[in-house]
């Protein structure tokens, strides 16, 4: 994972020519710590720290009626304006690309950043998409069938550090 | 027609258990920053109706509900009493049943009666929210005032709040000592002899609200006096001046001389002590202006609250699903 996220962070660095007007942005919640791995790796390399920010997609859901009980709100956190920066959003694992859905709405509602780019850990596979999204950035591509959930384990919430593949529990 | 009861609804702060009130709050606390963004809307109740049915004036309430539901994308409707068929003699429950038939997803009630969206609930396939019943509850009032103080105090549990005025026809009080006690803190209520009952204390108990078991955490004081020294906060209850007439105190000028809150009777509470009133204030009379005007006073900070927690109210109303709802 950490050689995952290294090459993440020059590949950034490398399309975007440097750090400047760099603003990475983890998506609620793995994408946070993920997105602080980033910052931490490209301020080494380039000696300036990205700007960083948070984003809680929860109000910007499609699936707020299905979904059961009411999901607990968190805040965003986008202290620094977004206008005319190269946000890279930051997520753990792209499926079908509606959190990044709402996350781009989400984002576009505190300003107009020059560019959007998405760089995820885990990549499950273009065929799951439901919606015309792919990343930029990729840590790692692994193919998955629907029947199985992928689980990015990170030590600030899971005190292990994996990425780990597990049946879908049943009825 | 009788519906289960769900907790979408919102009623009263004596249903809810220490857990769900610190829910409630937590939620709303995360609402709070789209009130400073540049754009203040979220998309989440897109598609959501919120009917505002008000038999009661209200300039606060009411705007401040629509302002949190218009937030979340929700469409709100505003019904007041005098636009209403309820002068042309329809029931209270006809009205309900000819609102519901339009298929809102939440209906937001004042009404001069306690327990009237109580009765709403019973009939109605939206969610109920209390906004104020007769003597009974306010809880979003409540709510506000929490958030507030847990804001200025970063805590509720073991804080002495002193609650001044009018007790007895205060639904802002009975939320209040509901909550408070219910989040471990002390209560202190004191006011004319008139409108403070003194059996008070057996009346409200949080714990067991079957039986009359005296409150421990609820006191009633003899003096305004006795009641803020040593409070860490000071809720100041707003003087009805329609109820001068039924003579439970002799002029609003003598209840001035002896309840209203000066800087020399808050001197009496703690050095940080914080001041709380749930609005519209009689400046001079229940508050001096001194003190409504000073840095200690937190009046505009709880109009300012109150919008995250109706909008928290209205997400945890509407937002869930009608399989585990």
């Amino acid at each position: 994972m950490k050689r995952a996220l290294s090459r993440l962070a020059s590949e950034i660095v490398e399309e975007n020519h440097g750090a400047d007007d760099l603003y990475l942005v983890g998506i609620r919640r793995r994408g946070v710590p993920l997105a602080e791995r980033l910052a931490d790796k490209i301020e080494a390399v380039e000696g300036k720290r990205p700007s960083y920010g948070i984003l809680d997609i929860t109000l910007y859901r499609d699936d707020l009626s299905t979904v059961g009980a009411s999901p607990i709100v968190n805040r965003t956190e986008l202290e620094e304006d977004i206008g005319n920066k190269i946000v890279v959003l930051v997520d753990d694992v792209l499926y079908t690309g509606r959190t990044i859905r709402a996350a781009l709405d989400q984002l576009m509602d505190f300003g107009r950043p020059r560019k959007v780019q998405l760089a995820v850990l885990i990549d499950r596979g273009r065929e799951h998409r439901e919606l015309p999204i792919q990343a930029d950035f990729v840590g790692k591509t692994v193919p998955t069938k629907s029947s199985e959930i992928i689980k990015v384990m990170l030590k600030e919430y899971d005190d292990i550090e994996a990425v780990g593949i597990f049946e879908r529990p049943t009825g | 027609m009788e519906k289960p009861y769900r907790r979408r609804d919102l009623l009263g702060i004596r249903d809810l258990s220490a857990a769900e009130i610190v829910g409630i709050l937590d939620t709303a606390e995360n609402f709070r920053e789209i009130n400073s963004r540049e754009i203040k809307k979220v998309p989440t109740l897109r598609g959501k109706t919120v009917i505002n049915l008000f038999f009661e004036n209200s300039t606060r309430t009411r705007t401040s509900f629509e302002i949190a539901a218009k937030r979340l994308s929700a469409d709100s409707v505003n019904i007041s009493v005098s636009t209403s068929s309820l002068t042309k003699g329809e029931t209270l429950i006809d009205t309900a049943l000819n609102l519901d038939a339009m298929a809102p997803d939440c209906i937001v009630v004042r009404h001069g009666s306690a327990g009237v969206p109580h009765q709403l609930a019973k009939v109605s396939q939206a969610a109920i929210v209390n906004a104020g019943d007769g003597a009974n509850e306010h809880p979003t009032q409540a709510l506000l005032d929490a958030m507030t103080i847990r804001e200025h105090k970063g805590k509720i549990k073991g804080l002495e709040v002193a609650i001044i005025g009018d007790i007895i026809h205060s639904r802002v009080a009975r939320s209040n000592i509901h909550l408070l006690t219910k989040l471990g803190a002390n209560v202190r209520v004191a006011g004319p002899g008139t409108l403070v009952p003194r059996d008070f204390e057996y009346l409200i108990d949080c714990a067991n609200p079957q039986s009359a078991i005296r409150n421990p955490q609820l006191k009633v004081c003899l003096n305004i006096e006795e009641a803020i020294t040593g409070a860490d906060v000071v809720m100041i209850l707003r003087i009805q001046r329609e109820r001068q007439d039924a003579a439970y105190f002799p002029t609003l000028g003598e209840y001035s001389i002896h309840y209203g809150l000066t800087n020399d009777r808050l001197n009496l509470a703690k050095e940080d002590a914080i001041v709380l009133h749930p609005g519209p204030m009689n400046r001079g009379i229940e508050i001096a202006s001194e003190v409504a005007d000073s840095s200690r006073s937190l009046i505009l900070d709880q109009v300012k609250y109150g919008v995250s927690v109706r909008m928290a109210v209205l997400y945890l109303a509407t937002g869930g699903s009608m399989v585990n709802g």
